[in-house]
């Protein structure tokens, strides 16, 4: 006899079933079908494709972008959460709502802002370009969408985190002489850590995966402006499929490993919260 | 609070503003600029130019129609997740958020290779007449995979929350499962499902990545807004750019302001 709150037990079975089936058919499949591909040839497939010069070169560069854009966002990131939930100023809500924006414009419109500001017609372009300075189709154009798109993610990890939790304690430590620094490494840094670890994650998976905003401002020149994700798609334009899919499934590794750290830091916290 | 106590919160809180303030809102503001210092005429002239229509036209259908398949599934989805306990429910757990996870260009190129006429499933549909990949349909394909979890994510943390007083005393006065979910289950869920659809919706209007890989790509077509943009950009037509970029970033904030003050409204009743 069922409970009087539960399905029947042939609905349960089905959408049990469904939701597998869901998940294996729009999600599993592609992903395997990707990996699939890039193994159709074997592994001379990966020799091939990263060997050459050009796959080299993009994945330098989005290791670079990715090493200088994810501490700039960190380090931001603590400073915005941190005054964010200690200071109080009216407004915040429009602030939090900005902090939304980098997520929900489309990463075209993102790039063609930066052009607008930054590029030879735009607001600076002239001041720039007198300097010798290039910034769009350059790797600063690519490092500042970066910067732009990865803003949100530590800071928004961290709020909810800072929010309200560890008042008492803060306020007794700097009663007792502690300065900031002392405060934030002994009583916020414990309380904040895994979820900052995985801020940081998902700010460099974004770092490294971003399409379409560096797509706008790179120019899309080999072995120069293109990073991995832009690679993957010059070299599906060439209609090498094997090689594009040999690339896409380095990039694909960065997902897995944020959906297992995420999964680990999720422990943790759920661990840490119990205590 | 004293001033002297303000000064390192002050201090850390201005240099954050003053970052955001930098990197989003100045280019923002030229871009506001920029489309105020077009005339009106030429203005309408590009919105109502016939690829321009079109791409709007591709990118609302297609994202309206992903979003809705999205909350149609999600939602069951989201209800066994919260509900039942069996096998493989982590498993489930940690692939509904590869979508969010995966790099945009590696999705295009799955989707693109998985339904292309020799991949697993399109050679499959091809016999049947249907082709997905470089049709209006690939589109679609590729919204439902970006957009997948949003439903399922917004929606599944409330059915965990959901009283079970109520439920039981729906039971009680002699209503179906099936009547309890209608009447009591899915009212409760309701700001959940529009949120998450809302997102999905919005994400499936800016996306970019996943979807040039297998649209085809044709203007007035299989042309999405984004890639619109690229192409004008292409061809140095700054105003239509312009313009399109304006009216998307205005319908991202319209959005983003409808999920906040219906959040609002509904922490407000509980």
């Amino acid at each position: 006899m069922n409970s009087p709150t539960e399905e029947p037990t042939w609905l349960r079975r089905a959408l049990i079933a469904f939701a597998f089936i869901h998940v294996a058919l729009m999600i599993i499949l592609p992903f395997a079908s990707v990996i699939a591909q890039a193994c159709s040839e074997g592994f001379a497939t990966f020799t091939r494709t990263f060997s050459s010069r050009d796959t080299i070169h993009a994945i330098k560069l989005t290791l670079l972008i990715a090493l200088i854009a994810v501490p700039i966002n960190t380090l931001f990131g603590i400073a915005i959460a941190w005054g964010f939930t200690h200071v109080k100023i009216p407004g915040k809500r429009v602030l939090l709502a900005l902090l939304d924006l980098p997520f929900s414009i489309s990463p075209v419109v993102v790039g063609f802002l930066f052009i607008l500001l930054l590029g030879k017609h735009g607001l600076f372009g002239g001041w720039l370009e007198a300097r010798g300075i290039k910034i769009i189709f350059a790797f600063p154009g690519l490092l500042i969408v970066t910067l732009f798109v990865t803003m949100p993610y530590v800071a928004k990890e961290l709020i909810p985190l800072m929010d309200g939790r560890g008042r008492e304690e803060e306020e007794a430590a700097r009663l007792l002489g502690a300065g900031w620094w002392r405060i934030f490494w002994r009583i916020t840094f414990p309380e904040i850590k895994w979820g900052l670890l995985y801020g940081i994650i998902l700010c460099t998976a974004r770092s490294m995966g971003e399409f379409g905003a560096v797509a706008v401002v790179s120019g899309n020149i080999r072995g120069r402006t293109n990073t991995l994700p832009l690679h993957v798609e010059a070299l599906f334009q060439d209609g090498d499929l094997p090689a594009a899919s040999a690339a896409a499934s380095v990039l694909a590794i960065l997902g897995i490993v944020s959906l297992v750290a995420r999964t680990i830091t999720d422990i943790k916290a759920k661990a840490k919260s119990k205590n | 609070m004293k001033p002297a106590r303000l000064t390192t919160h002050g201090i850390l809180f201005g240099i954050g503003m003053t970052y955001v303030a930098l990197l989003i809102l100045l280019p923002i503001a030229v871009l506001a600029i920029r489309t105020a210092q077009l005339a009106p005429t030429d203005i309408w002239q590009i919105l109502t130019a016939s690829d321009t229509l079109a791409a709007f036209k591709v990118s609302f259908g297609q994202a309206f129609l992903a979003s809705i398949f999205n909350t149609v599934t999600g939602v069951p989805v989201a209800y066994v997740l919260a509900r039942y306990r069996f096998p493989g429910r982590k498993f489930l757990e940690l692939w509904i958020d590869l979508p969010f996870a995966l790099p945009t260009a590696v999705a295009g190129i799955a989707i693109c290779g998985l339904y292309s006429e020799s991949g697993w499933l399109g050679s499959l549909l091809a016999p049947l007449g249907i082709k997905i990949a470089y049709t209006t349909k690939g589109i679609f394909v590729a919204l439902v995979f970006v957009g997948l979890p949003f439903v399922i994510r917004t929606v599944q943390p409330i059915v965990e929350n959901l009283d079970l007083a109520e439920e039981e005393a729906a039971a009680c006065l002699g209503a179906s499962r099936f009547y309890t979910f209608r009447r009591v289950i899915l009212p409760a869920l309701m700001p959940a499902i529009v949120t998450g659809f809302s997102m999905a919706f919005a994400r499936g209007l800016g996306e970019y990545g996943s979807v040039i890989f297998i649209a085809g790509n044709i203007p007035g077509e299989s042309e999405i807004l984004p890639l619109r943009i690229v192409h004008a950009l292409e061809s140095y037509d700054y105003a239509t750019a312009t313009i399109l970029a304006t009216t998307m970033l205005t319908i991202s904030f319209a959005i983003l302001i409808a999920i906040n003050l219906l959040q609002r409204k509904h922490a407000l009743k509980h």
